[in-house]
């Protein structure tokens, strides 16, 4: 068959369903990552013993297992105790583990980086601890944060990918069928690898227009 | 049969598992040192179309997902150059190679463009030649600087080789799934696997930072972090 | 003097940078065992001027000659000239990812070809000269601007070469530290090296030179030995740029 009439009246059409759910996967995914991100940095550095303890022991967890097995027990594990997760819930609450551990250290690191100084001038104007948190300290780490947490959503584009392997028919598996059934493995990978490519430099463009409207004067 | 009975049944198993695990590591970070260390030359030095070419390459392997390649490569570009019969293993490996090899170049161009000018300059007064004064001045101190960065790249490039198992590597969680399936114990296993998992992820950061105290130089002192 | 003593001949250097003309036309001579010493204001092109020589900065026009032989458009030989003009930098340029003594014998090796056990010994030979041979093991990192500044002139004088460059070697330490590079650079001076100095400090510029350059917006303005600069109506416009200086 002609390549490009496959692209265009197979290939394209097939895959715009799964484009349709992998952009489902990263809009429920992206905010929770980076609001539990950054509860989780705040615990870290605010937090008593214990919360300390317990932020660093998820992101370490999260960090460390890889994240397709984190999908699989989500999915094929909780079964075995009595929970089922339909394939795109438990695709989004791994991406949210996962992606809200690497978001963390991002926010961690911008929140160390703020001047002690800061801090001081809050809880001297009679603001509470938390206030400062909320109203000094994350606003300015929130923005250094940003060039690592667009890093994280490039990443988050590209590993959504893994929601075919729990069955969720997303980007890559709308691909997946489509090649395995025309026998196009070529044509049709690469045509969805140039879908990812575009997300994400799209992203990367985008990321340096949104960088430069929230900078502060400094 | 109890947990702790299983296990032990099919430990050798899931040795073998951590074994291909860790060598698609060390492809995954030699083959990207291979291709990521010269790329990262090329990027700076080299004339514009080379520049081009290797700055296509990094955008590629850099923006495509590791699942996509590894199914574009084991499922397209190898069966159609003749090469069907070629173990996942090798797809993977080199797959993992290529992909880190892209970040890997990011990382050393970094390294290589914080050098110093003058480092160059010091070396052309005292006659060397360009290439002799990369090889010799500037690629080494490259290296102590990336090298912190490099390690950090193991613990990533560790929890990504997991996705080879999309292309049947009877890797580590392969091997996990084989038994999950087999017992219809799926809970335990995961769990377990994904200890070793951390297991590997520590003991492998240990070792990388134990290189790093042993090249450490005056002046290049700074730690990877790890969690 | 016969012209056999002249080890150095520039001749014409322009160069500009973008539309700033940073040397317009520079030409002197310099001789075996001379020492001349450039001052002027920042900016009038007297490190350029000595980068031009050893061509890691381009002439746009204009040709150096190292004991005849064009150094200027030398091509591939160009390694084989530099190997011969030592030079010593105002933020010392040390490698840093070696030792002091590593740092001497590495164009030794490199550049030269010696054997490993014969640079190593012309280097602590070097170092010695320069009073560092006790912190060979150190790396740049562990040592004070001055004994780096130490550590650079040894590497440039292991290569033997036949003049040195200093591009204000001086100018990057804490006053506390310049003496023990300027004694160095003296005894050097003693020792009969040819070489030409860039510096602001005018006391050791008087001291050492066996003329004095004074270089304004591209060129050479006046010239002279230290003797005439009290007096000489060559000096005028030096004694007026000299007179901030308390020291005088």
């Amino acid at each position: 068959m002609d390549q490009i009439a496959f692209i265009v009246e197979i290939l394209l059409p097939a895959l715009w369903g799964g484009f349709v759910v992998t952009l489902g996967l990263i809009a429920c995914t992206a905010p929770f990552g980076v609001l539990i991100g950054a509860a989780v940095a705040v615990g870290r550095v605010y937090g008593n013993r214990p919360v300390q303890y317990l932020c660093r022991a998820y992101v370490t967890f999260f960090k460390g297992c890889p994240l397709l097995l984190l999908l699989f027990i989500l999915y094929f594990g909780l079964p075995s105790v009595g929970i089922s997760l339909s394939p795109f819930v438990a695709a989004v609450l791994g991406f949210i583990f996962c992606n809200s551990a690497y978001d963390s250290e991002y926010i961690r690191g911008s929140i160390r980086s703020i001047k002690e100084g800061q801090f001081t001038a809050g809880l001297a104007l009679g603001m509470s601890r938390a206030q400062v948190i909320r109203h000094v300290i994350l606003p300015q780490a929130m923005r250094r944060s940003i060039p690592g947490l667009v890093n994280e959503f490039v990443y988050l584009i590209k590993y959504s990918s893994l929601a075919y392997m729990i069955t969720v028919i997303e980007l890559t598996g709308a691909g997946k069928m489509v090649a395995t059934r025309y026998f196009t493995y070529n044509e049709t990978f690469f045509v969805v690898g140039l879908v990812y490519l575009f997300l994400v430099t799209l992203t990367t463009i985008g990321a340096h227009l949104l960088e430069r409207r929230v900078s502060l004067p400094s | 049969m109890d947990l702790s009975a299983i296990l032990i049944d099919w430990l050798p198993f899931l040795v073998t598992g951590i074994i291909a695990t860790l060598g698609l590591v060390l492809s995954a970070l030699g083959v990207g040192f291979i291709i990521g260390l010269p790329a990262a030359i090329g990027q700076v030095y080299g004339s514009r179309p080379v520049a081009f070419l290797i700055n296509v390459y990094i955008w590629f392997f850099r923006g495509l997902p590791l699942l996509v390649l590894l199914f574009l490569f084991y499922f397209g570009i190898f069966p159609a150059i003749g090469l069907g019969d070629v173990s996942p293993f090798v797809v993977g490996a080199l797959v993992l190679g290529l992909h880190g090899g892209a970040y890997q170049a990011e990382i050393f161009r970094g390294a290589i463009l914080s050098i110093d000018e003058g480092q160059m300059t010091a070396a052309r007064s005292l006659g060397m030649s360009r290439t002799q004064a990369i090889r010799h001045i500037v690629l080494p101190q490259a290296l102590l600087i990336a090298l912190p960065g490099w390690s950090n790249e193991y613990p990533t490039v560790l929890t990504d080789t997991s996705v080879c198992y999309a292309i049947g590597v009877a890797e580590l969680l392969t091997r996990a799934s084989v038994i999950v399936s087999t017992e219809y114990i799926a809970m335990p296993i995961y769990l377990a696997c994904a200890g070793l998992y951390l297991i590997l992820n520590y003991a492998g950061m240990k070792a990388l930072h134990l290189l790093e105290r042993r090249v450490s130089v005056p002046g290049f002192e700074s730690g990877s972090n790890w969690t | 003097m016969t012209t056999d003593d002249i080890i150095l001949r520039v001749e014409g250097l322009h160069k500009s940078f973008g539309s700033t003309e940073v040397l317009k036309g520079v030409s002197f001579t310099v001789r075996k065992g001379e020492t001349k010493v450039f001052i002027g204001p920042s900016g009038t092109g007297k490190s350029t001027l000595l980068r031009c020589i050893n061509q890691l900065i381009v002439p746009d026009a204009g040709r150096v000659y190292l004991h005849g032989e064009e150094v200027t458009h030398a091509g591939a030989k160009i390694n084989q000239y530099r190997a011969k003009i030592g030079m010593v930098f105002q933020n010392f340029n040390l490698f840093d990812h070696l030792t002091a003594v590593r740092n001497v014998e590495i164009a030794l090796i490199k550049v030269k070809g010696m054997k490993e056990n014969e640079a190593r010994e012309k280097a602590l030979f070097e170092l010695r000269r320069v009073g560092m041979e006790d912190r060979a093991d150190h790396y740049p990192a562990q040592l004070s601007g001055g004994q780096a500044q130490r550590v650079s002139i040894a590497r440039a004088l292991a290569m033997d070469p036949d003049v040195m460059l200093f591009d204000e070697p001086t100018s990057a330490l804490d006053p506390e530290l310049t003496g023990e590079v300027l004694e160095v650079i003296r005894s050097l001076a003693r020792a009969g090296m040819t070489m030409l100095i860039v510096t602001h400090e005018m006391r050791f510029a008087l001291s050492i030179a066996d003329e004095l350059l004074f270089m304004e917006h591209g060129r050479i303005l006046e010239s002279g030995s230290p003797a005439e600069l009290a007096t000489s109506p060559n000096f005028e416009r030096t004694r007026q740029f000299a007179g901030r200086f308390a020291e005088l």
